[in-house]
């Protein structure tokens, strides 16, 4: 061995993954051998938004040779969903939208399945469909679910029966009532902004789309391979659906062509599952198309916000009124977290004495709305983070000065009644202050250009139920290398390489050293993780690796104590190397961590191979109640930043090029500095490319632009040409090294920064997503005689 | 229809039968086992499939197997040679500027396709040379280093 690094943590090492991956190596789900009983499966998708199913006739479909079964909602009527369960895995006796999948066909050829689920006949009565979560949201709007009432739901969420309502999240804080915010509040701001933000659907859009195969056996022994941030919630909501025993159920997932929350939950994994059980013996691939991943995998929820804010003269927040519909498409078994996530962080990151806040999570006749990186919080940044500008313009002050007076600190009571963790946003809003040059203009690089800076802030909680666990193991070979064993997954962040540097530094041993055994993730060996989201492995994860990591390092100085006759507290791990401060004496890991140490003359052995394990969940948060939002502990804890934008916009063409990103987030402790930076540089290119980004639909429901032609993702030439980042470390209290998450947060603000600095060029202000040319042009060219002079 | 021919990978010689239908990357993906190209749109839009035709980058989605008979092939498992990453391997793992790795290969035969043709190239020429190789994880800034980085040690 080369190098050898010793206390890795904090030190920017390299990836343990970037070897794999540029030589090709790296094995994803669609790269893995089945051999040749592999069949292929096909999904026959609803061409419309809302209709009753009438009559399913697959016969023509199962008369063309080579298709071996039709797989319906009818065979098993199965409702499946990770807090509500409003979803059967086929449609059963309604479809709710253009996409959902109706019927499953299962043939030799992915060719033979295509043109099989083109002669699935199917009957639909049609019914009024629902597009807009506003309009959903009201009493008399058509129903999307009859039986919401009767859906099985975890206890921190409230569906209302009988509407399209299916979380409704309420949060009173201070002088408000059901009604709003008291009068006399408003009474004493000196300026009030009220107005509407919204935000289309957006698609993950991760390079590799939706992959699973699928094999059940005859014996009840069914595995699912698939590209997933959620092996073992996968497995237990399959075997609680279909009714398998969670050891019979076995989920094997390698690497993954990015997440970014559409590969969480569950998606098309038990369509295959289905299938599979139609063809005993034989493993069945489903791999969706681009066009299948844009319509029928999640996608974000769109949003339609109503704010009410107003401050005093002196720039302090009086009052919030908010309302957020969360357009949360057909289905919402985990959308409608989403919208509970919303409710209780839905001031953003300001301290406000007085706020009614009410977050709706609503059924529309529109592709699922699901987890996204942000989870809820770009959409309600979109809008509160403008408005913070319009109020201080109002009452004549900087933007940046008003959010760093109102913004949250350590001990504050914040909207929920939990006291605020350790953080420093004003320091996050000093940094990106100072690398963009905040207040200084710049000259535009031609005459009808113009530049302009925006700045926003941000906050984001995991949001997840109150106890999620993580665990992990570590175990020893000969030469005193380690291998560890985790199930978060490597979808690009980093995990393993953090993973690897948190077991290095807690055993003492080099970052050399150490393999992570986690691909793939097989719920058959590995230990049990919840799921890859919510920013949460660094911290969660992170401390099952620590404690993993000193129980096998408590084993090992037991053994040594009692091999020198000494007290196992005067003994330490030092490059892999254990050293007595007393003695002085020296005992290499290599060999004795599995074979153990002799007794003095050799009368017996003692020790043996050293294997540790480590347990991490979160055991303080509580419950919030259902009518006021109020409780001890909402959330673990916070992570927030801050983001400035500068930007040239050409009022020729309606052309926005962002030229600089600076980003400061608190990281608590960076375990890798390098790839906290990573994260923030793609996440600040992820938060552009959203603001440009959105899914259009026909007036039938039908989504238009379905490929990457008419779904422009940001390229190499859209991504700006500096991005700077600062890491802020103000440590976490329960995290390993003080460490607390980032991978969702650097992409939050960035869409109100554009905007922000878009009204600092042009003096517009832009409410809804996204920022096309032709809406910054028509903006510029209000009045104007458009029509064509050629 | 069927079509016994040769292809030319890597510079290795590759007998198949393929259908006429069969695009380059179905084969090499599953007749040849050279996973390491990836299929992320299967119509062009994408780049994760990029292979070298001859030198230069085409979508492997896009190009027939029958057509690249007679041509020049390379992939993504030919860049090392002798177990020393290629230059623009190293470059990439040094400069972090793989995540997910989905993107990587088609990113990496791009640049390989561009540094040939132009051995000192601009930053803007290295991002007009890769904007057909979308990547969702990265924000693109490493890889351009990377390959900026490879150009000028060539110098």
């Amino acid at each position: 061995m080369k190098e050898q690094t010793s206390n890795p943590v904090g030190k920017s090492v390299p990836r343990v993954d970037a070897f794999e991956k540029v030589t090709g190596a790296a094995k994803y789900v669609d790269d893995m051998a089945f051999g040749p009983t592999l069949l292929y499966g096909k999904i026959v998708h609803s061409p419309v938004a809302h209709a009753l199913i009438k009559k399913i006739d697959a016969s023509k479909a199962l008369a063309l040779p080579g298709v071996k079964a039709v797989v319906t909602g009818q065979d098993s009527p199965t409702l499946l969903g990770l807090y509500l369960k409003d979803r059967y895995i086929y449609a059963y006796d309604r479809v709710r939208y253009v996409g959902e999948s109706v019927a499953g066909v299962v043939a030799i050829s992915e060719e033979i399945a295509e043109q099989a689920a083109k002669l699935v006949e199917v009957e639909y009565e049609l019914l009024p469909p629902v597009f807009d979560p506003y309009e959903g949201a009201k009493p008399d709007a058509p129903l999307l679910h009859p039986d919401l009432g009767k859906y099985e739901v975890v206890n921190f969420i409230f569906p209302e029966p009988g509407t399209n309502v299916s979380e409704h999240f309420r949060l009173r804080k201070g002088r408000v009532s059901d009604a709003g915010v008291s009068d006399e509040v408003w009474a004493q701001c000196a300026t009030i902004v009220e107005d509407q933000y919204t935000l289309p659907q957006i698609q993950h859009a991760p390079i590799e789309t939706h992959i699973a195969v699928a094999q059940w056996n005859p014996d009840g022994q069914v595995t699912l391979w698939a590209a997933s941030q959620s092996p073992f919630a996968q497995r237990d909501l399959l075997a609680q659906s279909l009714g398998i025993p969670h050891g019979n159920m076995r989920v094997i997932s390698p690497y993954i062509g990015g997440g970014f929350g559409g590969k969480a939950g569950i998606s098309i994994e038990a369509n295959v599952v289905l299938m599979a059980k139609a063809v005993p013996g034989h493993p069945v691939k489903v791999r969706m198309t681009r066009e299948e991943e844009f319509v029928a995998t999640n996608v974000r929820q769109s949003l339609v916000a109503k704010y009410k804010i107003g401050c005093d003269k002196d720039g302090n927040l009086l009052a919030m009124d908010l309302a957020y519909y969360f357009g949360g498409g057909a289905y919402n078994d985990y959308g409608v977290n989403i919208a509970r996530a919303a409710g209780y962080s839905c001031t953003g990151p300001y301290d406000v004495p007085n706020v009614k806040g009410d977050s709706y999570c609503v059924y529309t006749n529109h592709p699922i709305g699901s987890a996204m990186r942000g989870f809820g919080m770009p959409e309600i940044h979109w809008g509160l983070e403008q408005i913070m500008d319009r109020l201080a313009e109002a009452i004549g002050m900087d933007a940046a000065d008003f959010k760093r007076q109102n913004c949250v600190r350590q001990g504050d009571t914040i909207l929920t009644g939990m006291t605020m963790p350790n953080v420093d946003l004003p320091q996050c809003i000093d940094k990106v202050k100072e690398a963009i040059g905040w207040g200084r203009v710049s000259k535009p690089s031609a005459p009808h250009k113009r530049r302009g800076k925006g700045l926003a802030i941000m906050w984001k909680a995991p949001a997840m139920p109150p106890n999620p666990g993580s665990s992990a193991i570590v175990r020893f070979n000969e030469d005193a290398t380690l291998n560890v064993y985790v199930s978060g997954q490597e979808i690009g962040q980093g995990a393993f390489t953090v993973a690897a540097q948190m077991a290095a530094e807690a055993l003492g041993i080099p970052y050399e050293w150490v393999r992570v055994s986690a691909n793939p993730v097989d719920t058959k060996y590995s230990p049990y993780e919840w799921q890859t989201v919510a920013s949460r492995l660094t911290w969660s994860m992170g401390n099952a690796v620590k404690a993993a990591a000193e129980h096998a390092r408590g084993q090992i100085l037991d053994i040594v104590a009692k091999y020198w006759g000494e007290d196992p507290a005067d003994l330490d791990i030092k490059n892999g190397v254990v050293i007595s401060y007393k003695s002085e004496r020296e005992q290499s890991l290599k060999k004795m961590v599995v074979y153990g140490l002799p007794n003095e003359n050799f009368e017996g052995w003692q020790g043996g191979p050293i294997v540790g394990s480590g347990k991490f969940m979160p055991t303080y948060v509580t419950g919030l109640d259902p009518n006021t939002g109020q409780g001890a502990r909402a959330v673990v804890h916070y992570t927030v930043g801050a983001q400035a934008v500068d930007l040239e916009v050409d009022t020729d063409t309606g052309q926005i090029e962002v030229l600089k990103i600076a980003s400061a987030y608190d990281v608590g402790k960076a375990i890798n500095p390098d790839l906290v930076m990573t994260q923030i540089e793609g996440g600040a290119v992820h938060g552009l490319s959203s603001a440009f980004e959105g899914m259009f639909f026909d007036a039938q429901g039908r989504l238009r632009n379905p490929s990457f032609v008419d779904y422009k993702l940001a390229t190499s030439l859209d991504a700006p040409r500096e991005i700077h980042g600062d890491i802020v470390e103000t440590p976490l209290e329960d995290g390993p090294w003080g460490a607390r998450g980032v991978g969702e947060h650097v992409m939050v603000q960035t869409a109100p920064a554009i905007a922000n600095a878009l009204y600092n060029a042009l003096g517009v202000r832009f409410n809804h997503l996204p920022l096309s040319a032709e809406k910054v042009y028509l903006a510029t060219h209000e009045g104007e005689e458009l029509t064509c002079k050629a | 229809m069927l079509h016994e021919m040769s292809l030319n990978i890597n510079g290795e010689t590759y007998p198949v039968v393929v259908k006429s239908h069969d695009t380059l990357v179905r084969v090499l993906r599953e007749q040849l086992g050279l996973t390491g190209t990836k299929v992320g749109c299967g119509n062009g839009e994408c780049g994760a499939c990029t292979v070298l035709f001859d030198g230069a980058p085409v979508n492997s989605c896009m190009v027939l197997a029958v057509e690249a008979q007679g041509h020049r092939i390379e992939t993504v498992e030919g860049l090392s040679q002798g177990g020393d990453l290629h230059p623009l391997q190293k470059a990439f793992v040094e400069h972090n500027a793989v995540q997910c790795g989905f993107c990587t290969s088609g990113m990496l035969m791009s640049a390989k396709a561009l540094l040939e043709r132009n051995s000192h190239p601009t930053e803007q020429e290295v991002r007009e040379a890769l904007v057909g190789n979308l990547c969702r994880c990265t924000g693109y800034i490493r890889i351009v280093d990377a390959v900026l980085d490879v150009a000028e040690a060539g110098s």
